[in-house]
């Protein structure tokens, strides 16, 4: 295993592992570097997990093996999944290959990045609040967050349990259902994966006429001011596009969407302060020098950069006594409010639509002195997470020469159809 | 109803020795800015109705309570910087 430079930084680690045939053999994939690798460095592009070298796979990269995947290296990501533009790693940013002036988004970014420029066929990477979909819309391919449930967490290193999934991204939406193909489907070393798997790939194949009848919902809070012109322009031939195709659009309104990503924020950063609490530097990582245990371990902990230092704080903060029912409860009511709507909406509509990002890609440098700033850009993608539902970014064109994506949301385990929508969207536009 | 101050280093400094993550003078100073930016925008939350029913669709899953091999105790140890006697090493409890 050897760290080479690419110019675009998308690896933090190379490798090579493959075993044999399989559906996906004539594939190369990428897989983010919070995914176990067993006997491949994974370091979640952490200074905290430099060296660990994992003693198992997770099962999405055991279930990539045996479909015969060639896995080639592992991608570079926002550390342990916080941030929106794979600049807050620990190995540098990673650059967008459409403008290596702007970010690819994150932070799933080198996956994206990877599969954009051909370096690979395509990749994992995992959506905890747009993760896989923002960098799939900021470098112009198709980036899905399956159904929570459907594809097995064992080995992904956690940030925030009861929001993320891991995800499959490709510049096309075929490929994208091939090896969702492979990693979906129960697991009994993740209590919350038991759906049964749907062919995937044979639906997009026979999408065909998907978008005939279709209902497709668009939430006015997703479309507002919020937006820039140039995305809303290319959001607005989109929905053109699926009307030609025999899709009735109908703008609704979905309230508790306004509540949604500060509940996601308190949330993700409450569970983040509880999961990040095992790096110590004592079973893996480097360790901490001081006189006692807390010194120690405060010590190992300085190595996280500003974004997870700011994010197990916060967490920390509105989960202390006192301030819990402020943050927390109120997050998770705002959550159930968010599901609801989604449930209500998609009773009456097949999917829901939205740009996936509001704004295009930021300048290298741009967002990272504002975390708030930064935060904004997921309005669109955190409320997915928030409901467990899944969601597509699926390329709508380019405003200002930098791509937009379209995303496409559908109700629990309606993958099928939405990836048969998606591809017809592909196809059309 | 939450306490209207704002927050300030000393209590950037508090959080951190909760959170058990070493953070010097400077950086306490840094993350103040934008701890109350962000706290500030969870107020969106205040008119969240306390009663809201969440449909709880979860279910326990189980299964019997048998040994079955799991990782070797060498794989489990081999990426701490500290061993013995097959036990993680950890620092002294002071």
């Amino acid at each position: 295993m050897s760290k080479t430079e690419d110019s675009l930084n998308a690896f933090v680690t190379r490798c090579d592992l493959s075993s044999g045939d399989g559906a996906l053999d004539d594939l190369t994939v990428g897989v983010k570097d919070n995914i176990s690798t067993e006997g491949v460095e994974t370091t979640c592009g952490s200074d905290v997990l430099e060296g660990y070298v994992p003693p198992y796979d997770a099962t999405a990269v055991a279930r990539l093996k045996d479909a015969g995947a060639r896995i080639v290296g592992k991608t570079n990501m926002d550390e342990f999944g916080m941030g929106t533009t794979t600049e807050t790693s620990a190995h540098g940013p990673t650059r967008n290959p459409v403008d290596t002036d702007y970010v690819p988004g994150g932070s799933s970014g080198g996956s994206a990045a990877a599969v954009a420029s051909g370096e690979v066929d395509a990749a994992l990477g995992t959506d905890t609040g747009g993760s896989v979909r923002c960098p799939a819309a900021f470098c112009g391919i198709v980036g899905l967050k399956p159904t929570y449930g459907l594809v097995s967490r064992y080995g992904l290193i956690a940030y925030a349990n009861s929001l993320e999934t891991i995800g499959s991204m490709a510049r096309d939406v075929g490929t994208t259902a091939r090896l969702l193909d492979a990693i979906a489907g129960a697991d009994e070393r993740d209590g919350t994966c038991n759906a049964e798997a749907e062919d995937y790939t044979v639906a997009v194949k026979d999408a065909d006429g998907a978008l005939e009848g279709k209902t497709v919902a668009v939430p006015e809070e997703l479309v507002g001011e919020g937006v820039e012109e140039g995305v809303r322009e290319r959001f607005d031939a989109a929905l053109e596009t699926l009307r030609d195709e025999g899709a009735e659009v109908r703008e609704v309104s979905m309230p508790s969407l306004e509540k949604a990503l500060a509940a996601y924020y308190v949330i993700a950063m409450g569970e983040a302060s509880s999961n990040l609490a095992r790096f110590d530097g004592v079973r893996y990582g480097p360790g901490g020098e001081g006189d006692g245990w807390n010194e120690a371990f405060a010590d190992a902990r300085a190595r996280f950069g500003d974004e997870v230092k700011r994010r197990v704080m916060l967490g920390t903060y509105a989960l202390s006594e006192g301030y819990y029912g402020d943050y927390y409860d109120k997050a998770q009511n705002a959550r159930a409010l968010v599901r609801r709507d989604f449930e209500e909406v998609l009773d009456g509509a097949d999917v829901v639509a939205s740009p996936t990002m509001p704004l295009t890609p930021f300048e290298i440098g741009e967002a990272l002195d504002d975390p708030l700033q930064m935060y904004l850009a997921d309005v669109n993608t955190t409320p997915v997470n928030l409901a467990g539902v899944p969601s597509v970014s699926v390329p709508c064109g380019r405003a200002d020469d930098l791509p937009v994506g379209l995303q496409l949301t559908a109700g629990r385990f309606e993958e099928t159809k939405l990836l048969s929508v998606a591809r017809e969207f592909e196809k059309a536009r | 109803m939450k306490d209207e101050q704002e927050l300030d280093a000393d209590d950037v400094r508090h959080v951190a020795e909760l959170a058990r993550v070493d953070v010097t003078d400077d950086e306490a100073e840094e993350f103040v800015e934008g701890f109350n930016d962000v706290l500030g925008y969870f107020e969106t939350l205040d008119d969240v109705p306390d009663d809201v029913e969440a449909e709880d669709d979860l279910e326990n899953v189980m299964r019997a309570d048998e040994p079955r091999p799991s990782l070797p105790q060498g794989e489990a140890l081999k990426n701490a910087e500290e061993s013995e006697d097959g036990y993680f090493k950890g620092p002294s409890v002071s």
